[in-house]
């Protein structure tokens, strides 16, 4: 059973020379990804040298983590062909309920970190139960959860606001500190993105989720066990974006109750843009976090390269338009290939 | 986003959520004799019964004129929407389209042309927009909550290439007073926005309930593969589609303008969770085949009623939010619990059948 997943379905020649063309082209896709932002950051590094200064690069990377962070979290529920709407909310619950927690006393990191995160998965338990166990659409569920969780949050700040000054001089810290030069979000976004990735592709649980994305008829039949495991991923979906919430107070140490309002679109941005289809089954948490990547790295190339402002949302919308186009195309020429291929191996025997 | 991931050309089937199978829970719930579309028809009537006998001024022609007014964008675009939900897509451009549409209509005003000449060019951007979505969905083949939240992005940001961060509010009183809920249909408390919901609203239920293009969304909805073999021009049918809904909201767009009598690029903003959680609230199943335009105007009609009367109440505008997203979660869940009810009580049923024989 383990290796259910792992394997070709064919152990003969034509199985595996398939299977290491597809693998090929996901992997291509990744690069394809990472081409275009490197194109993006040479040719505004051109234009603005000072786009890769130290300060540049810093910013940039502390721009991306808490959007990888996310991206990583929904990528995980997107492949078992679920949506988690409701994070944007969650992220400014978290970071609220955090400054609240830590307003004029000396908690330490730690602490502030956990109860993030214990608020994301208590939130992400909710969604996830609702539709693993309650059997009902992700996208109308957790819509309902997104107006649940923003209403309580802004109905418990009335407007108030946590600022700098309240917050204890070691959780900020964390937001602007680091290490050899490099700040501690990306390191800590890097972390979870590694440990995610290494999870989804070497577990058999993390396999499981592929499963339920590509068939979910078949995973049953397999004797994957779907509801635990679709509330598991939205389990982790909430403790990331739980923990987001946290890291947003350390980076910015001002908060509102609408911190990340209306980010769950950028979110699910990222991840399409990133290769992970929202229909679930197939895409790489690093595919999602370059693909998070590329979108903050346009948004401040833009500012950098003087683009008129109220050009930036109409440019960004072209970019993600043509970027799912392209990897639409790619994918079909190269299903026609693999046909083709196939039939020719057929006609030989 | 119903899609399987496969990458074939030929229309795929319509994917169901993971664990669908057999008999949907609205189809059980029917068997109870209780649908999800009446049930909301009635929450509907018992609402505006708790709010007559309980809220002063809420039976006045005034507020009832204000209360439905007040929801005219997002009742407008709600009739386009249920059909894209019934044929399994959906659009979450609407409200950038909207945006767009309003955008355009205070650039073009302040570059002086004539009321009468903006309104057509603006429906025709709605057409090309509405088309932009149809040709990636169709045409490239991508799902369409993937494409159209790239649109979504796309359109307010011409919207604000448009008209900058300006706003026009310079439109004259014979258009401005049209839209707004102090002018209403003589001896009546329908707005003219409101009025010609209804004439569309019973335009689209006539298309959607009695005429072979409303039985072909239900079967593309259902099963998109059986509809194309069964001779249904899927991929026409869903564009069209498209293209009805960038016109309805570019209209909206209009609509939303005059109503407030200022156009600003970020007009309506976030409206598209709301039109889509209405016409969700209304039964319409979001998997796609299922649904009835009936619950999805009640389902609009609910969350406006409600609005007013909360508001009226005093009850703080966070608490509204909380309200909208629980009756969401229990318009899914409701139908679920009361098949599974249904269903246990069927097999203790069978099982005392089967003792005693």
């Amino acid at each position: 059973m383990t290796t259910l997943l792992d394997k070709p379905p064919t152990g003969t020649e034509e199985g595996r020379s398939a299977r290491s063309l597809v693998d090929a082209v996901f992997r291509a896709r990744e690069i394809s990804i990472a081409g275009a932002l490197a194109l993006l950051i040479l040719f505004t590094w051109i234009s603005n040298p000072r786009f890769l200064d130290d300060q540049g690069v810093k910013d940039l990377l502390l721009n991306a983590s808490i959007l990888v962070l996310l991206a990583v979290g929904q990528s995980v529920v997107v492949v078992t062909r679920n949506i988690d709407l409701s994070v944007g909310s969650v992220v400014g619950l978290s970071a609220f309920a955090c400054g609240k927690f830590v307003a004029g006393t000396d908690h330490g990191v730690l602490t502030v970190m956990l109860l993030g995160i214990a608020l994301g998965v208590a939130c992400g338990l909710v969604s996830g139960a609702l539709v693993s166990f309650g059997r009902v659409p992700a996208l109308v569920v957790t819509l309902g959860m997104l107006y649940i969780i923003q209403g309580l949050d802004y109905w418990w700040a009335q407007g108030e606001q946590i600022s700098a000054n309240d917050v204890p001089d070691a959780i900020l810290s964390l937001g602007s500190g680091g290490i050899l030069g490099i700040p501690w979000l990306p390191l800590i976004a890097l972390a979870l993105l590694a440990a995610t990735a290494y999870f989804l592709r070497s577990y058999r649980s993390g396999r499981e989720l592929y499963a339920i994305g590509s068939n979910p008829e078949a995973a049953r039949l397999a004797g994957v066990p779907i509801r635990r495991r679709i509330l598991g991923a939205y389990a982790f979906s909430g403790a990331v974006a739980g923990f987001a919430g946290a890291l947003w107070l350390a980076r910015f140490g001002t908060v509102v109750a609408d911190n990340a309002h209306g980010w769950e679109l950028t979110v699910v941005s990222a991840v399409v843009v990133g290769g992970v289809a929202i229909t679930g089954g197939t895409g790489t948490v690093w595919g999602a976090a370059l693909g998070a990547l590329l979108l903050t790295t346009i948004g401040s190339a833009l500012i950098v390269l003087k683009v008129d402002a109220f050009w930036q949302g109409a440019i960004t919308g072209a970019l993600l338009l043509a970027a799912i186009s392209v990897d639409r195309i790619v994918s079909l020429r190269m299903t026609a290939a693999l046909r083709k291929r196939s039939a020719r191996h057929g006609n030989g025997a | 986003m119903g899609m399987a991931p496969d990458t074939q050309t030929a229309p795929r089937p319509a994917a169901k959520a993971p664990h669908e199978r057999g008999a949907t829970p609205g189809e059980r719930v029917k068997a109870v004799g209780l649908r999800w579309d009446s049930a909301v028809g009635a929450l509907l009537v018992a609402v505006f019964v708790v709010g007559l006998s309980t809220t002063d001024g809420f039976a006045s022609g005034e507020n009832l004129a204000f209360a439905f007014n007040d929801i005219a964008e997002v009742a407008l675009i709600a009739l386009p929407m249920t059909l894209l939900v019934v044929a399994g897509q959906v659009d979450l451009s609407v409200a950038s389209m909207l945006g767009l549409g309003s955008a355009l209509t205070g650039a073009l005003w302040n570059a002086g042309w004539a009321f009468e000449l903006i309104v057509p060019v603006v429906l025709l951007v709605g057409v090309a927009g509405g088309l932009l979505n149809g040709w990636l969905v169709t045409r490239v083949g991508l799902p369409s909550l993937a494409v159209t939240i790239g649109t979504l992005a796309l359109y307010r940001g011409l919207a604000s290439v448009a008209l900058g961060s300006d706003a026009v509010t310079d439109f004259p009183r014979t258009y401005a007073d049209w839209a707004v809920d102090t002018t209403t249909i003589p001896g009546t408390f329908i707005t003219y926005p409101i009025a010609l919901f209804i004439v569309l609203a019973a335009a689209t239920a006539v298309l959607l309930h009695s005429t072979s293009f409303g039985r072909s969304l239900f079967a593309i909805g259902a099963q998109e593969e059986a509809a194309y073999f069964a001779g249904i021009r899927v991929k026409r049918f869903k564009l069209i589609l498209f293209m009805v809904t960038g016109v309805f909201a570019a209209f909206a767009g209009i609509v939303f303008t005059l109503r407030y009598g200022s156009a600003r690029a970020d007009n309506g903003l976030g409206f598209e969770m709301l039109v889509i959680a209405s016409v969700l609230l209304g039964g319409v199943d979001f998997d796609g085949g299922k649904g009835t335009l009936f619950g999805a105007v009640a389902g609009v009609l609910l969350i406006g009623v409600l609005k007013n009367l909360l508001t009226l109440n005093d009850v703080p505008n966070e608490v509204q939010v909380i309200v909208t997203g629980l009756l969401l979660v229990a318009s899914v869940l409701t139908p679920r619990v009361i098949a599974t009810v249904v269903e246990r009580r069927h097999r203790r049923a069978a099982d005392a059948t089967d003792a005693t024989s």
